[in-house]
């Protein structure tokens, strides 16, 4: 099972109202997916050399104070912290590739689920409806979000196995189906200095992506080349700097349905959850092609060139 | 012929679905109108009697399926399994279709006004599919019985080991799946066509078309070809 759900404004005066529009389409999806949820919301880009960290801690009381305070030290970086539920929105001068060796070897339990400019990624184990109030998400403004509602198969119900998976800077993958060769590939991406956080399939799948793009592959051919080497059933949903890709196996049955107005484009897993939009009435509806690459918002080319 | 209308919002699919099972089989309450169906699942499926039920809207998935005398109008895009099993009636969608529309459907007429995506009349058993667009992959898989219209384009796989079915494509076959063969248009063909197009009311002309169907090499056990099994 599983339910994925995106929408990317098309008409930037509906900001406001991003995470309002967006919640009842991913509580609709909650009985294709009871087990967690997680989105990933674009907004508030940070300046230019800064990085906005979402980090996660099982602790609900962590200090996150005494970790900015030990980052800027140690770093000698400037940074901010926005504590939402047992997440923190970490904004520091500290690029990925020297803050996240300091945060593993200081705070080895804190897990960091999103990095980039404008990402934000929260996730956690339980009913959508309760993952959506604990982050506030309702109140959320923003361009695009895209977000899951889990229903575990292949591995056990967690808040690091929960979607989205962050896959670079900006980037995040989230997955309705399973891959059935994901234990191979994962042991080729550890030999490739890729590092494993959980079991989960999809972990797998965004860690492929990951590398992919780290070669100099662009995120269009990143996904195009998943359809040869991933095995499995799968329809994919990836959310970028500037919008959102789908793309789905040959075989395509794991459900997926695009609708599109003028001022919305809106991918789900069934259409009920488009049903609650504004205007979804009217809306331009069909199911994408299997292995045809979707993409809405110019497939985040600055960071995945 | 009086007008009923069912809100989907207040009284919920199985509330739609209860109500028109309850009607008597001479009712004269034949004509019903649902309003907001907002993509629910299985709604007017089941329906055994002569009913005219128009959906104002967009549906999920299983719609009109088991379906036996109804005619049922979709005005909007339709999910998964539109009309699958139907056994008699009419089923017909303003929009698009999710995938397999009209699977393993025993009877009545199918009408896509717009695209009908993969598997579209997947092990279908003698039901009428006319798709005014293009259909996706492995279409009419397993076909034992009935016809498939496609006045566009059909995707990879069309008649993947297909019993007996005609399935008639206007426009580009992405091509064909085992056992699947192009044959002959003849007389007998061409009218056939001809009454499906009518039906569905589509203006195109049966002579645009080409036929498909099934070279019986498969799902006849023939000594001669054990190697290909």
């Amino acid at each position: 099972m599983c339910g994925i759900v995106g929408l990317y404004l098309k008409n930037l005066k509906l900001k406001p109202k991003l995470g309002q529009m967006f919640k009842p389409m991913i509580i609709e999806m909650t009985n294709r997916g009871p087990d967690s949820a997680g989105v990933a919301i674009y907004r508030n880009p940070v300046k230019k050399n800064e990085t906005k960290f979402s980090l996660a801690h099982d602790d609900e009381k962590y200090d996150w104070k005494k970790l900015n305070a030990g980052l800027k030290k140690a770093l000698k970086a400037k940074g901010t912290i926005q504590k939402i539920g047992n997440h923190c929105l970490l904004i520091t001068t500290t690029k990925e590739a020297t803050a996240i060796p300091w945060l593993k070897q200081n705070h080895p339990k804190v897990r960091v689920v999103g990095s980039g400019h404008s990402i934000e990624i929260f996730k956690e184990t339980g009913l959508p409806a309760n993952v959506y109030d604990k982050f506030n998400l309702d109140a959320a403004q923003g361009t695009h979000i895209i977000g899951h509602t889990r229903m575990a198969t292949e591995s056990a119900v967690t808040t690091a196995g929960s979607h989205p998976f962050a896959t670079g800077a900006d980037l995040c993958l989230v997955h309705n189906g399973s891959l059935s060769n994901h234990n191979r590939l994962r042991e080729y991406l550890k030999k490739e200095g890729i590092e494993f956080q959980t079991q989960n399939d999809t972990e797998v799948a965004a860690a492929y992506m990951t590398h992919k793009l780290r070669c100099g592959v662009s995120l269009k051919q990143a996904l195009t080349d998943s359809v040869t080497d991933l095995d499995g059933f799968f329809t994919f949903l990836v959310g970028t700097e500037d919008g959102f890709a789908v793309v789905r196996d040959p075989i395509a049955c794991k459900h997926a349905v695009i609708a599109e107005t003028d001022d919305w484009v809106a991918m789900a897993t069934e259409y009920r959850a488009i049903a609650h939009l504004p205007g979804a009435d009217k809306a331009k509806i069909w199911e994408p092609a299997p292995s045809v690459v979707y993409s809405w918002g110019g497939e985040g080319k600055k960071k995945a060139a | 012929m009086s007008l009923n209308h069912l809100d989907l919002k207040k009284i919920g699919v199985r509330g739609i679905n209860e109500k028109l099972h309850s009607l008597a089989a001479n009712t004269n309450k034949k004509h019903w109108i649902v309003i907001n169906p907002m993509g629910q699942h299985s709604i007017a499926v089941g329906l055994a009697g002569a009913l005219q039920i128009d959906i104002k809207g967009h549906v999920g998935f299983y719609c009109g399926g088991m379906n036996k005398e109804a005619e049922i109008t979709i005005e909007g895009h339709a999910g998964v399994g539109t009309a699958e099993n139907m056994m008699s009636g009419v089923v017909w969608v303003k929009g698009n279709t999710s995938e397999s529309a009209g699977a393993t459907g025993n009877g009545g007429l199918l009408v896509v006004e717009g695209d009908a995506s993969s598997r579209c009349g997947i092990s279908m058993k003698g039901i009428d599919i006319v798709v005014g667009g293009s259909v996706g992959h492995m279409s009419a898989f397993m076909a034992q019985r009935g016809n498939l219209v496609v006045c566009g384009n059909a995707g990879e796989a069309l008649g993947d080991s297909i019993y007996e079915a005609s399935l008639y494509v206007k426009g580009k076959v992405e091509n064909l799946g085992a056992d699947c063969i192009e044959k002959e248009m003849r007389v007998e063909h061409l009218e056939d066509l001809a009454k499906l197009l009518e039906r569905a009311k589509r203006k195109e002309k049966p002579s645009q078309f080409r036929r498909y169907g099934s070279a019986r090499k498969l799902y006849t056990f023939n000594v001669d070809h054990a190697d290909l099994y």
